[in-house]
């Protein structure tokens, strides 16, 4: 049975007139890997920095364990962050920078030495002790702050987009690194990201936030599979967002065709948003299928194929293993599995179609990161 | 296009005109009598102020290290101050440096002279009274002037800044996750302190003992405005080599030199305790 | 978590006060309508109008801002040729000038001073054994010495001031975008016209700031005028000259006018700097960086 160990309770954070967080309430059980995700500004940094007592909120509790602790400061509290740019001692050695919590706890030098030589081990970095932490690679400082981190064997860490200055091949090693550090220490992650990607490999939970508030909860499938509105079945993976109706339970009609779906609980004829993922459509004879249209543009992505395909003037995008030559008249089976409806919602409308289909691609450029890091400092 | 470096060729050999070779005549001079020889005699005949050069480390000494007590403190309260305020305060320590040094010292002229306002102060309020009538004295001021702490007093307010601003501007730099790092690893302020912003702070630290110490112990003006000729230190024994009375450039080179070694050694050592990066230190 | 202490406020409080009480006391007295210094007797401004009509004091104003100027201007444009030879250079030759330059920066005002007066005086007199030599050789009267004065003056200024500029300069060439240089080239500049439309606006900044720096160290200087100028006066010799001798109020009616001008100065440059870090904020910089290149190149 897993125990709540940290709830935010009504939330909020003000500066100025500006809403970063806007009444949060959300509870974090032990041993849980749990992801904050969302585009830049979301408030997901603001949330962590809650949690670590960087932050007081303009409203609302912070409670460890039942307790409340908005006024108990940073070093008070027993959680260890890890920072995005790792913040590592420049002045201190590998072995000193994590040993830097276990000396301010007073631990004895041979305990010292034994847990921080076997925390060098687990993250690969023995040998390291003595190198100076302004030599070491990208990668390697990182060891360095999650050895750092974990040393002082906190039930709570807080990861603030630790990945994101790594190239691609080792960003995919750490993940799996970090599941297994935190499978292996029983200790609730708590990870900042706004790689959706990431999220739904690593997480246990999901809180997809936007706007400072929160969008919606679950699992990487139920976020994935079932997201709550037009936001989150935007912000992941590729989705083909329709306005539709739900004529009645089980039965929809988009493009004036009904098609059988498995979601029930709408008003008779209500509007509502239909998401299918495009890879979950089929291809086939134009005769044959429910609707047709014309291929506008192929692209070969190595897994599949993107095929962008104009019905009526709405664009969706396809992804298949077959090839299909622009121009080509094609027809599409959509099964009942695999549409999925959600309630209209202030982003109905927002996400358009596959007409521009390049930007729909541009996730994550350097400029955005850029930015990103910019406004999570402002934020604190 | 790397044919650019050239640029800098008119300005090497200017500095070399007008820096290298005045500094290799001072070696000459030092190390040659007045009739054109070789000689050791401008050093030995050093000796006898022997007392001036002690007395001229020990007063930089005291300077230097009253400027780094205040010094440092100031930065750090300084540098948590919104910045709006650290702009105010930076600004008004910068300004009297830009006023006229000497000036500034003259300025302490009328404070601290027998005649002068502390004194008048004193003699107003009745202190003297009282303290002759403790005491069966008969004193009417308090030497403040021409005196050695005086001189101190006149070095550290002038060199003030000077310790201030490279500190200040090291502090200030010092990346604001550090701080969180360690307070999220449990250092309280002090600790927070101790073993992250003391040691980070170190280079300019020695910036400012420098910038200090060497003005300090190559001065020749406060000494003599506020000391009288009771301390006299090595800046008024070169000038009086130079242009004063005795004129004798061959010993004013002679103790230059000398001055110029200290410096350097003293230089040397801070560079040993730094990590030998830049000192590039500009207001 | 920035609490401002009292402890620190207090700190700073009585610095201001360390600072600042004798440079009141001198503002104060340059009103005092008595000589005295200490004594208060009643308001006027005599001082300040005698101030004036003393010609001593405004000849070596006159000199101490001709040569702060002139020693100023030269010093930026030399410094900054110079420092885009040294920013082109290997590292162990960059390194090797780094360190010549520092040489005037660190040593004792004194040394550099009492050096260059060294360098002047023996220059002068193998000048005036040579000038003697060829007067006999041609019969005729040649006299290639010179005294100390205002070109030695200058000449130690430009000496003192160039590496402050070269130090203000470097960091930002260092901070420069090479492939500004590069698309501007691209684009059909020449070497000579990137340099001026692109390099130069981009270090602007640090010339400006070595122009300032440069004209202050000049302003402010004593010790190397006291040891360089011979018979001219710059105002800091004459101001020394004042307080050797029982003075009237007069230096510090002086004083007064120099602080005033100062802090408009650094209140100017101030709110300047203010100003100029919100427009960094707002506008993006590479873009209007490339934006600027592309029109210094049509034109």
């Amino acid at each position: 049975m897993s125990k709540e160990i940290i709830r935010l309770k009504d939330c909020t954070v003000a500066f100025d007139d500006e809403v970063i967080l806007d009444n949060i309430n959300l509870y974090f059980n032990d041993k849980e890997f749990l992801t904050l995700l969302g585009p830049s500004g979301c408030g997901k940094t603001t949330t962590l920095r809650l949690i670590g007592g960087f932050l007081k909120p303009t409203s609302g509790d912070v409670l460890f364990n039942g307790v409340r602790v908005n006024d108990v400061p940073p070093h008070k509290r027993k959680v260890n962050t890890i920072f995005q740019k790792y913040a590592l001692f420049p002045h201190l050695d590998v072995f000193e920078n994590v040993a830097f919590g276990l000396r301010i706890a007073k631990l004895s030098e041979s305990e010292i030495r034994t847990r921080v030589m076997e925390m060098l081990e687990i993250v690969s970095l023995k040998g390291f002790q003595h190198r100076k932490v302004t030599s070491l690679s990208g990668g390697q400082q990182q060891r360095v702050a999650i050895a750092r981190a974990l040393v002082n064997r906190p039930k709570v860490l807080l990861l603030d987009e630790p990945l994101g200055a790594l190239d691609l091949r080792l960003r995919k090693d750490m993940q799996i690194e970090l599941k297994r550090i935190q499978q292996a220490m029983d200790i609730t992650f708590i990870y900042v990201t706004h790689d959706q990607e990431e999220a739904l490999a690593m997480s246990d939970t999901i809180v997809v936030m936007d706007k400072g508030k929160i969008q919606q909860i679950g699992t990487p499938e139920q976020v994935y599979n079932e997201p709550k509105n037009a936001f989150v079945a935007d912000f992941i993976g590729e989705s083909n967002i329709l306005d539709g109706i739900m004529i009645e339970d089980y039965v929809v009609e988009i493009f004036g065709r009904k098609f059988r779906c498995i979601d029930k609980g709408f008003a008779p004829r209500e509007p509502v948003d239909v998401v299918i993922r495009p890879e979950d459509i089929e291809i086939v004879e134009p005769q044959k299928g429910r609707l047709s249209g014309t291929v506008t543009s192929v692209t070969f992505k190595g897994v599949h194929y993107d095929v962008i395909v104009d019905f009526k003037g709405f664009k969706w995008l396809i992804q298949t293993t077959k090839f299909h030559y622009v121009g080509e008249e094609i027809g599409i089976n959509i099964g009942p599995e695999q549409i999925h409806i959600m309630k209209k919602s202030e982003y109905s409308g927002k996400f358009g179609d596959y007409s521009s289909y390049s930007e729909e691609y541009e996730k994550i450029t350097s400029e955005d990161w850029e930015d990103e890091t910019e406004d999570e400092e402002d934020e604190a | 296009m790397r044919r650019r470096y050239l640029a800098a060729v008119p300005h090497v050999i200017w500095m070399a005109v007008f820096v290298v070779v005045p500094l290799i005549l001072v070696v000459i001079y030092a190390f040659t009598s007045a009739t054109g020889g070789f000689t050791l005699e401008n050093f030995k005949n050093m000796g006898s102020y022997m007392n001036v050069f002690v007395r001229s480390l020990w007063l930089a000494f005291l300077a230097t290290i009253i400027c780094l007590l205040i010094g440092y403190p100031l930065s750090y309260v300084l540098s948590k101050e919104g910045p709006g305020m650290q702009r105010v305060f930076i600004m008004l320590i910068m300004l009297p440096m830009w006023i006229n040094f000497l000036l500034r010292t003259y300025a302490w002229m009328s404070i601290l002279e027998n005649t002068g306002l502390i004194n008048r102060l004193l003699s107003s309020l009745g202190i003297f009274n009282l303290i002759n009538r403790i005491f069966g004295t008969n004193i009417t001021y308090i030497p403040l002037i021409n005196t050695q702490g005086a001189v101190v007093l006149g070095m550290v307010y002038n060199y003030l800044p000077f310790m201030v601003l490279p500190i200040y501007s090291v502090i200030v730099k010092i990346d604001p996750s550090l701080i969180e790092a360690a307070q999220d690893l449990g250092a309280g302020s002090f600790t927070v302190f101790r073993r992250v912003i003391l040691p980070l702070s170190l280079p300019g630290v020695l910036s400012g003992i420098t910038m200090v110490f060497v003005p300090a112990v190559s001065t020749f003006i406060i000494s003599k405005l506020l000391g009288g000729g009771t301390s006299i230190l090595l800046g008024d024994l070169i000038e009086m080599q130079f242009l004063g009375n005795a004129y004798n450039p061959h010993l004013g080179s002679a103790i230059s030199l000398i001055m110029m070694i200290i410096i350097m050694i003293c230089m040397y050592v801070m560079n040993k305790f730094g990590e030998g990066e830049e000192q590039a230190v500009i207001m | 978590m920035k609490k401002p202490s009292i402890f620190g406020r207090l700190l700073m409080a009585l610095v201001f006060i360390f600072l600042y009480a004798p440079i009141a006391v001198l503002i104060v007295f340059s009103f005092n309508s008595s000589k005295s210094r200490t004594v208060w007797t009643g308001f006027t401004f005599d001082w300040y109008v005698k101030l004036f009509q003393d010609t001593t004091i405004m000849n070596s104003l006159y000199v101490t801002l001709l040569v702060s100027v002139l020693a100023a201007v030269i010093a930026t444009v030399a410094g900054t040729i110079a420092a885009v030879g040294i920013y082109n250079m290997k590292r162990s030759q960059r390194n090797a000038i780094l360190a010549l330059n520092n040489i005037p920066v660190i040593n004792a005002d004194i040394i550099t001073g009492v050096s260059m007066s060294l360098l002047f005086v023996s220059a002068a007199s193998v000048l005036t054994k040579l000038s003697l030599a060829l007067s006999q050789l041609f019969g005729a009267k040649i006299n290639l010495s010179f005294d100390l004065g205002f070109g030695t003056l200058l000449i130690a200024h430009i000496t003192f001031n160039v590496p402050y500029v070269i130090l203000s300069v470097l960091p930002k060439l260092r901070q420069l975008d090479n492939n500004l240089f590069e698309a501007a080239q691209d684009l059909g500049a020449t070497w000579l016209q990137a340099f001026f439309k692109v390099i130069i606006p981009q270090i602007r900044p640090g010339i400006v700031n070595g122009l300032i720096i440069a004209f202050t160290m000049s302003i402010d200087d004593f010790v190397i005028s006291y040891f360089t100028a011979g018979r001219v006066q710059t105002l800091s010799m004459t101001i020394y000259s004042m307080t050797k001798k029982r003075i009237t109020p007069e230096i510090n009616a002086l004083s007064t006018l120099l602080f005033i001008v100062v802090l408009l100065m650094l209140i100017i440059i101030n709110v300047r700097q203010a100003s100029q870090e919100k427009k960094l904020k707002k506008n993006s910089s590479r873009s209007n960086e490339l934006n600027e290149i592309i029109e210094y190149t049509k034109i």
